[in-house]
């Protein structure tokens, strides 16, 4: 697993790939930072900075939606397409902590990503004062939503040998979920639409931004991490058996 | 140690490997010829663990490959047809990384370095992989199947796209590692299975059609009784004299390799040497053999051998004359 951790780390810093998240994110999120945090008061007209990062979170939902597939698009299919699988797949490693070691090496170059938000959070303390404990939630809160869509779009990259196939599959999957809950409300009946609200995982993603700390949106999230990453797991080995 | 029982894999309604077993020994370098298609790869690629097998088992050194994946994944360095390399890597990053992989307790430096001597890339060591040609590639492809010391290798089509020396090269360093490994290598060219592999086993359709020493197989399938001859002279008289030669069975013009030099093949029976007596019978009419060479057995007419028995004889010379006659009607 650690060999593989290390590969995939390097390999995300010796392509292109690795600095274009980066870039982008950094700029998306600084970009929102700078519209969120300055708000124009509407009786003196005056910019006042405010305390309240949470909108900032609420919209980087947005940026993920798009970052993360282009971020894990190759991770399955190009060692599909080259080939390289098979000395992956032939080595004495376990199917399990080949695919969690890909995973950890994404999940590192997110977090690299992320870690930008803490910043901004210092810079703002200098001129007003953070409510630490709800920017660190909202920082957890968006660590596991990014780990989450990374093992979804993870999953779809084990299903095709094509980059760009993957990370429109991977934005593909990334939007239904964002759907989930106006697809929800469209349903009459009661249950299905209760369980799709409790599925939705922006309405779970938006408790963190209120400040709102739920062990069950932690758990959720880890849960649909394990169970995307199982599910890649499964489609390799079947892979060897058809 | 391989050892292979009843092994079936199968595609869809397809079936690439069926019930195949046989055994390599330690010591041993075990050739698998076949032309491309017969289910070479699909069965080097179920005793690497890469494919399942639907059925039948696959011990190396004793551990069966579905049941103890880990264990006998740890004695096997594979060479699939493809050299799994990442391209974005440099050779040295590349075999580190396999070193890690492939979890190896050997001080690190000196063990890559031997094998990097061993397969001659110590010049290109620092290199990025896709700069590489596809020959110092395959060399890379077989340095990162000999990291960790396995005592199993798999080597399919090791010597594919190298130039003749490095082939040379390859062989000759096969050779040497299958003195204390076991070895089996895949091939579709039948003087490289000869120059290298102790024991022969021919695949074709996914089924063993023969497993065999070198020496057995190539002594059942010679042909010094047979002939290959360029003769200047007219056709239908040169065939009439020939097959009058005590000792020939069948005679036929080939066809015209240069101006009224016309290329025969001669068969005699078995155990009988019509040289001398051709020489002298055509020499009498002043006919000249422009060459002559016992006629090799390629592949194709093995696998003919192998799969139809005697009858592939008759089998070719219809061939033979039906082109023939193709290319007369053409001309008319």
């Amino acid at each position: 697993m650690k060999a593989i951790f290390k590969r995939e780390l390097s390999s995300y810093f010796n392509s292109p790939i690795g600095y274009i998240f980066l870039t982008a994110f950094y700029a998306a999120s600084g970009v929102l930072f700078g519209i969120t945090a300055v708000s124009t008061s509407s009786t003196d007209g005056l910019l006042y900075l405010t305390s309240d990062m949470s909108t900032m979170f609420t919209l980087l939902f947005y940026v993920l939606m798009v970052l993360i597939p282009i971020l894990t698009m190759r991770t399955m299919s190009e060692e599909m397409k080259n080939k390289t699988d098979q000395c992956l797949l032939t080595a004495p490693i376990g199917l399990g902590s080949l695919i969690v070691g890909k995973f950890l090496a994404a999940f590192v170059v997110y977090m690299m990503g992320v870690a930008a938000t803490f910043v901004y959070a210092i810079v703002l303390n200098f001129f007003v004062e953070v409510q630490w404990l709800e920017v660190m939630g909202t920082i957890l809160g968006l660590l596991l939503i990014g780990a989450a869509f990374i093992a979804i779009c993870m999953f779809v990259s084990s299903l095709t040998e094509n980059q760009v196939v993957a990370a429109v599959g991977g934005f593909a999957a990334i939007l239904v979920m964002y759907l989930i809950s106006s697809i929800a409300s469209l349903i009459n009946i009661n249950w299905i639409s209760n369980i799709l609200y409790e599925l939705s995982v922006l309405s779970r993603y938006a408790y963190f931004t209120y400040g709102i700390f739920d062990f069950s949106n932690v758990l959720f999230f880890i849960s649909m991490v394990v169970v995307f990453l199982f599910l890649t797991v499964r489609v390799v080995e079947r892979r060897r058996w058809s | 140690m391989i050892e292979v029982k009843n092994l079936c894999k199968s595609y869809g309604d397809k079936l690439a490997v069926d019930n195949i077993s046989f055994e390599a020994h330690n010591g041993e370098i075990l050739g698998f010829l076949g032309p491309n298609g017969a289910g070479k790869s699909t069965t080097m690629n179920i005793l690497t663990g890469y494919l399942s097998s639907t059925s039948g088992e696959a011990y190396i050194n004793g551990k069966e490959i579905l049941e103890e994946p880990l264990l006998a994944k740890k004695e096997i360095g594979y060479l699939p047809e493809f050299p799994p390399l990442y391209l974005d890597m440099t050779v040295k990053e590349y075999l580190y990384f396999m070193y890690e992989l492939k979890g190896v307790k050997i001080p690190r430096n000196t063990h890559l370095q031997e094998i990097c001597e061993l397969v001659k890339i110590e010049e290109v060591y620092n290199r990025l992989i896709k700069n590489l040609s596809k020959g110092y590639k395959q060399r890379v492809g077989l340095a990162q199947a000999l990291v960790g010391n396995p005592n199993v290798l798999i080597l399919d089509e090791p010597t594919v796209g190298l130039d003749p020396k490095q082939i040379i090269e390859i062989r000759t360093l096969i050779k040497k590692l299958g003195k204390n490994h076991t070895v089996i290598l895949s091939s579709h060219i039948l003087s490289e299975v000869q120059a290298v592999c102790d024991r022969i086993v021919i695949i074709n359709g996914g089924k063993i059609i023969a497993d065999d020493t070198a020496d057995n197989l190539s002594n059942t399938l010679t042909a010094d009784h047979k002939l290959v001859a360029r003769i200047d002279g007219p056709r239908e008289e040169v065939t009439k004299v020939i097959s009058t030669i005590p000792g020939v069975v069948s005679v036929l013009a080939d066809m015209q390799r240069e101006k009224g030099v016309w290329e025969y093949n001669i068969e005699a029976v078995e155990g009988t040497d019509i040289r001398r007596e051709l020489n002298r019978r055509l020499a009498q009419r002043s006919w000249y053999i422009m060459g002559l060479r016992p006629s090799e057995l390629t592949l194709e007419d093995i696998f003919l051998r192998l799969t139809m028995g005697e009858s592939v004889d008759e089998f070719i010379n219809q061939k033979a004359e039906s082109i023939e006659k193709q290319g007369e009607a053409k001309k008319a």
